[in-house]
């Protein structure tokens, strides 16, 4: 009786159900990702503005990379190698100081030798500037320093009885300005990855360490930065994903209306301009824009491989393995058993 | 007894030290939170007060004047600016999306632990790879396929439904089934006769508050600060203008400004967030390390 049963609820399928919870987020993904993914390669190929239906084959790249044809091809060219230029800057400008500072706080709040009160007061308010919509955070900046004669930094230079500086028309000034609130914006997301890494790492071999008498710069050096490596990599490719579509700060930071600034421009912005920014809002470059995402998107996919693979189940893999070699295992005992235990 | 291979000083040396990582973390968390004190402080002083005094640790009584001229006066910063019209639609959006992306992802993840079917490692591997793939690369198609082919500029659809599929929150509620979700409890209510869909609505969702209550913060204020996706489709209608884009506005009146409404209007989009975050603090710095969320 009891068998039968059994058997009877082995043999109801449940794959179906598996297929039916899993469907509505593949409609949707298809729907609102994949398809305007396969629609933006599309447009790559075709024309700008008014002649957006023809078929143009690589024109659009051409124009990008190598500034082929008439003058306003040539400073497409420019503008996007610029824009290109300008995204490794702002990134690697903002990356270095949130990487060092995130590294340091981390291994101070999680060195049980230091005793720093209120760690967790601490933490709460380096995420907090994380949460903050980046347009009131580059609105609030902007208040602080820009070209404005009446931003705080001009009033107070006003006062000292100097002259208003334009802070966002100096390369320096205002690169430095979009790198300083990237790092104030995300050093505590970075410094909350990096103590969970450290305190995924055995507490005995820090025991171990203290035992042998070792001072906290050898612990730092030979046991936390070797073992950290891994989420290390791993904030590095991530950021340097987020860091390629950086578009919020740099796109807001300026007075005058649609007035981006040449060294802000990074690849986002241009081609979020292409579509959505002065004239070409009412005859979107949509070829052009296209073949810029395609190229943003091969450099992100090679990036992104890197993170996928960091991503799947350790565990499973080595399951898969392990699974793999005991049926070869089990494979030659069968062999030898038909020849009689006798090789 | 000697402390043998302890130098004397060894407590003082850890004290200095201690005290030094203190101050250096004092003046960091200075830093963060300044910036957002002088905001509140100048928001409430208005414009010819700050246009001799821009910097102001102590708060003023001028609140209700700069609130005025956001959007009236004779310099009006921008006409059509209405805080509470900025915050509902704010909520609208990030409302609806957070509630589909954590039953959807709920959904999915469940679909892809509970049943084994043929696709099933298929699947979550296409999860795993599209998860990386980032709204800029795809916005051209987007836009040209929303506003052009489609007519939805204005729109919430394009702002709502893709909260749909969520990959990196399927992701999370995977790993967070996998390893906190006994298998043996789908058996036993299937056993007693409970459906597929209603195990998962009243056995598995409440097993795994958790991880939804984490995920749902981080999608709120995800979609709460999204101004990216919401500016490239809401082009004209002032009336659906979210808190982004409404400060976009006021900031973006540079021939008359007014400093101390400017200030109102950013503190104004600032706070709600902040103090939603000061309340569930404990969930978010938390939730940060395990979902991952990223820009």
């Amino acid at each position: 009786m009891a068998s039968t049963a059994q058997s009877r609820i082995k043999s109801i399928s449940y794959a179906k159900y598996g297929y039916m919870f899993i469907a509505p987020f593949f409609i949707v993904y298809l729907f609102f990702q994949i398809w305007p993914l396969i629609n933006t390669f599309i447009l790559s190929f075709k024309g700008n503005g008014n002649a957006a239906s023809d078929f143009v084959a690589l024109e659009n790249y051409q124009t990008l990379l190598f500034g082929t044809g008439d003058r306003r091809a040539a400073s497409l060219h420019n503008t996007f190698t610029q824009s290109f230029i300008n995204t490794i800057i702002l990134w690697v400008g903002n990356f270095i100081p949130q990487i060092f500072l995130s590294l340091l706080l981390a291994v101070w709040f999680t060195d049980s030798k230091l005793h720093i009160p209120g760690k967790g007061a601490f933490k709460v308010i380096m995420y907090l500037p994380n949460i903050i919509t980046a347009v009131s955070v580059a609105a609030l900046f902007m208040r602080f320093i820009s070209n404005s004669e009446t931003s705080a930094m001009n009033v107070v230079l006003h006062n000292m009885g100097k002259t208003a500086i334009k802070f966002e028309n100096s390369a320096a000034w205002s690169r430095g300005i979009v790198m300083f609130i990237q790092t104030w914006l995300w050093f505590g997301n970075t410094m909350i990855m990096m103590m969970s890494g450290i305190l995924g790492i055995n507490p005995s071999l820090f025991e171990a360490a203290n035992i042998d008498g070792a001072s906290s710069g050898q612990v730092l050096r030979k046991i936390t930065l070797p073992l950290l490596r891994p989420m290390v990599v791993y904030t590095l490719i991530t950021s340097m994903i987020g860091g390629l579509q950086m578009f919020d700060i740099p796109f807001l930071y300026h007075t005058a209306q649609g007035d981006i600034k040449d060294h802000l421009r990074t690849v986002a912005v241009f081609i979020y301009e292409q579509f959505r920014v002065g004239n070409n809002v009412h005859s979107p470059q949509y070829g052009i824009a296209g073949a810029a995402s395609i190229m943003l998107f091969i450099v992100t996919a090679i990036l992104g491989i890197f993170v996928f693979r960091a991503n799947r189940d350790a565990d499973e893999v080595r399951k898969k393995k392990e699974r793999k070699e005991m049926i070869k295992a089990y494979k030659k005992e069968q062999k030898l058993a038909k020849m009689g235990g006798i090789e | 007894m000697e402390n043998v291979g302890v130098s004397k000083n060894y407590m003082l040396i850890q004290k200095i030290k201690s005290a030094g990582c203190f101050i250096i973390c004092l003046l960091l968390a200075a830093v963060c939170i300044v910036p957002l004190w002088i905001m509140v402080c100048n928001a409430t002083h208005d414009r010819f007060f700050l246009s001799t005094n821009p910097i102001n640790f102590i708060p003023g009584g001028d609140f209700a004047t700069n609130y005025y001229n956001i959007s009236q006066g004779e310099m009006a910063q921008f006409p059509d600016f209405n805080v509470w019209t900025g915050y509902l639609n704010s909520l609208i959006i990030a409302g609806c999306s957070t509630v589909l992306t954590v039953f959807f992802s709920a959904l999915t993840s469940y679909g892809l632990t509970v049943y084994n079917f043929k696709i099933r490692d298929t699947a979550y591997t296409i999860i795993l790879a599209v998860m990386m793939i980032p709204v800029q690369v795809t916005s051209t198609g987007f836009v040209q396929f929303m506003v052009g082919t489609l007519g939805l500029a204005n729109s919430y659809i394009p702002l709502i439904l893709p909260a749909i599929a969520a990959p990196a929150v399927v992701f999370y509620m995977r790993q967070y089934m996998k390893s906190s979700f006994p298998l043996d409890i789908v058996e036993a209510a299937r056993i007693d006769g409970c459906g597929e869909f209603r195990t998962f609505v009243s056995i598995a969702i409440p097993m795994c508050k958790p991880a939804i209550a984490v995920q749902a913060i981080f999608a709120f204020v995800q979609n709460w600060n999204n101004y990216y996706t919401q500016n490239m489709i809401i082009l004209s209608n002032t009336k659906r203008y979210t808190m982004p884009i409404m400060i976009q506005n006021v900031l973006g009146q540079d021939k008359h400004p007014d400093v101390g409404a400017q200030y109102a209007a950013v503190a104004l989009s600032v706070i709600p967030i902040v103090v939603i975050y000061l309340c569930l603090s404990k969930f978010i710095v938390g939730g940060v390390a395990l979902g991952g969320v990223k820009e």
